[in-house]
């Protein structure tokens, strides 16, 4: 069994993420040991791309601090080795179609495996058009996780739950991502209709941000994906400062989640 | 079975290797009623029949085939004809599309337009659509097109249009694109996303080119009536891939006619000075679908750049991949100074203000009608006209004067 199934088999799982090389790489890895050291039980790594369809203001303004640096595939990936050299939470490598593409399926996901990558979510590949990069993936003993919404039908949600491996992605709100103070009021019960329908396990994101919404979810997932909420302390705090403010955090949203 | 190009997308929305609907999961179930949607209406009667109705009493169908019959004695080669798009209501093509669609909007009960646009063409297009139907209209353009665009940005607004300027990335029509998208993905209840070019993620391209397909067949038809044979070449502008595959897909299959689509050379073919995708960009996953796309080497999206606001784009739309992979149609590019050139010829021998995008198309369209033997004949889609364009013209011609 994989990694990432094993935690989120053993607890409800607190995921946050983090957009690499924002600002820079050095502070992508500290930040990625501190939210393992603080509680996160899965690091959720983005990688930038100019053109985030699925990503609202927060993180668009991350990927621009990101690229703002001339941003490597390769130079992130030692991140992630250097990452694995002290640490063994996993890694979920978030990113859209392109980047990947333009590698090459084979080529990057041998390059994200033996870097210690555990899984890879691609937003714009549905499973309908993931065939080449799942082969890849598998090929490379590389995760994948794909999403399912609110406007996600059964015969798909199907399709979806055959493409994952490690667990489906719930996104909370019809939209772009980012911190909204309300969730859905059919949540709850959507994701217990989800878990019935579903083999693999489910973890939720998308507009939540607080201890008091992770809270609610974890109750009815397996866990809890916190992104926005996190970049924005990106957008705030720099150096050692924004490592004591990811650490607070990450403690208050990992003890919600596993209360 | 005969071989024909005309009936592609395939059921999955490719064109050969190009197309498909690489977007978030949110966006599938929305993209698949469209095309569930567009499929029950686009040929029962009364949809074509309002649709016909609208392109000829509200749009100005069919447009005239023109004879530039002093152009052509000046270049002194091949018989020049101008399909004159241009001389639509709202000065574009665009329009064929924004009626379509908006009857389509209204077939699925939706009432909230949004539309991202370039050079404004399509957005004021779209804000006359909205306007005769009685529905609302955002419409997101790039703030840097809003600034060289003004006088359509006052355009839309006059047609009770809301524009909402876009900042982020390159402040272009790729940012307005990715804005419509986040638009509609955070409102699928109530909002149509009436997108204006015949590209992004499936059923958008199919979707386009049809409503533009009346433009090759009336040109064809014209042509035949004209000159009682079909053209030698027809040339088109390229940014999208609206104009030209709406004038192309009618003569797809007559092996005798030579398609030419033209890109902005912009400046010059280096990064971030041109768009020319097909001279500068490699096979990627864009804004919904696999195409020809300007980007690095790590894959990020390049900025481009073109005196045309309308050419100004990144990707294309993924029919032309397929045209350009399969030899059917020649893909070049001119750059700013010869669109230049090819604008002011066209006022004076003709009496007619092309749009820049289109004066992309009339430079390459001369330069070749001069190589071709008097005997042959040019067709050049005029997809616009170039009112809007004026304060950049004079800005460029007194820079050089």
């Amino acid at each position: 069994m994989s990694k990432i199934k094993n935690i989120i088999g053993a607890r409800k799982a607190f995921i946050p993420y983090i957009t690499a090389a924002d600002p820079d790489l050095a502070t992508t890895l500290a930040a990625m040991k501190m939210l393992a050291d603080a509680g996160a039980d899965i690091i959720e790594l983005g990688i930038p791309f100019t053109d985030p369809i699925a990503d609202g203001p927060t993180i668009q303004k991350a990927t621009e601090r990101a690229l703002k640096n001339d941003f490597r595939m390769p130079d992130m990936f030692d991140v992630v080795r250097q990452f694995r050299a002290s640490h063994a939470t996993p890694v979920l490598l978030m990113t859209y179609a392109n980047p990947v593409f333009s590698m090459g399926y084979d080529k990057f996901c041998a390059g994200a495996a033996a870097a210690g990558v555990n899984a890879v979510l691609i937003t714009d590949l549905p499973p309908e058009e993931a065939c080449a990069f799942r082969g890849a993936a598998h090929e490379n003993n590389l995760g994948t996780v794909f999403l399912c919404s609110p406007t996600t039908t059964p015969e798909r949600l199907k399709l979806i739950d055959q493409a994952a491996t490690e667990f489906v992605y719930y996104i909370a709100h019809a939209g772009v991502t980012g911190v909204r103070t309300d969730l859905p009021t059919d949540v709850a019960e959507k994701l217990q209709k989800l878990k019935s329908q579903l083999q693999n396990k489910l973890c939720v994101g998308f507009g939540v941000s607080t201890p008091e919404q992770a809270r609610a979810l974890s109750a009815h997932a397996d866990g809890v994906i916190v992104g926005s909420a996190v970049v924005k302390l990106f957008e705030k705090y720099q150096c050692d400062e924004l490592l004591v403010q990811l650490k607070s955090f990450t403690q208050k949203m990992a003890e919600a989640v596993h209360a | 079975m005969s071989q024909t190009l005309r009936n592609l997308p395939d059921h999955k929305g490719y064109f050969g290797e190009y197309g498909g609907r690489f977007v978030p999961d949110t966006l599938i179930e929305p993209l698949a009623e469209l095309e569930r949607a567009y499929a029950e209406i686009k040929d029962t009667p009364a949809f074509q029949n309002e649709l016909n109705g609208l392109l000829k009493n509200f749009v100005g169908r069919e447009t005239p085939l023109y004879f530039a019959e002093r152009l052509t004695r000046e270049t002194g080669g091949a018989k020049i004809y101008l399909k004159r798009e241009d001389l639509t209501h709202t000065g574009a093509h665009k329009i064929n599309n924004a009626v379509g669609q908006i009857l389509l909007a209204r077939h699925m009960g939706k009432r909230r337009i949004i539309a991202e646009t370039g050079a404004g063409q399509h957005g004021v297009a779209t804000a006359a659509a909205a306007a005769k139907m009685g529905m609302t209209c955002r419409v997101y353009m790039g703030a840097e097109d809003m600034k060289r665009q003004t006088p359509n940005v006052f355009r839309m607004r006059l047609l009770g249009a809301e524009v909402v300027g876009v900042e982020s990335g390159s402040a272009t029509l790729k940012d307005a694109v990715s804005e419509a998208m986040r638009d509609w993905v955070t409102n699928i209840h109530d909002t149509y996303y009436l997108l204006g070019s015949a590209l992004g993620p499936h059923p958008y391209p199919m979707i386009v080119r049809d409503f533009h397909k009346v433009i090759g067949a009336e040109a064809r038809a014209q042509i035949m009536t004209a000159e009682n044979r079909l053209p030698d070449e027809v040339v088109a502008c390229l940014g999208g891939g609206s104009n030209a595959i709406g004038i192309f897909h009618e003569f797809l299959d007559d092996a005798d006619v030579a398609l030419t689509a033209v890109e902005a050379g912009g400046t010059e073919i280096a990064p971030g000075h041109h768009a020319a995708r097909f001279s500068g960009g490699r096979a990627g996953i864009f804004q919904g679908m696999k195409t020809f796309v300007l980007q690095s080497g790590e894959g990020q999206i390049q900025l481009t750049d073109s005196i045309s606001a309308g050419l100004d784009y990144a990707g294309v739309g993924p029919e032309h991949a397929n045209l350009m992979q399969l030899g059917r149609a020649k893909y070049l590019y001119v750059h700013d100074s010869a669109a230049l050139e090819g604008f002011q010829k066209l006022a004076h021998f003709e009496g007619i203000i092309p749009a820049l995008e289109s004066s992309h198309a009339m430079a390459y369209g001369l330069r070749r009608a001069a190589e071709m033997s008097k005997n042959k004949i040019i067709l050049i889609n005029l997809s616009g006209r170039g009112d809007k364009d004026l304060s950049i013209v004079m800005e460029a011609l007194n820079v050089k004067n």
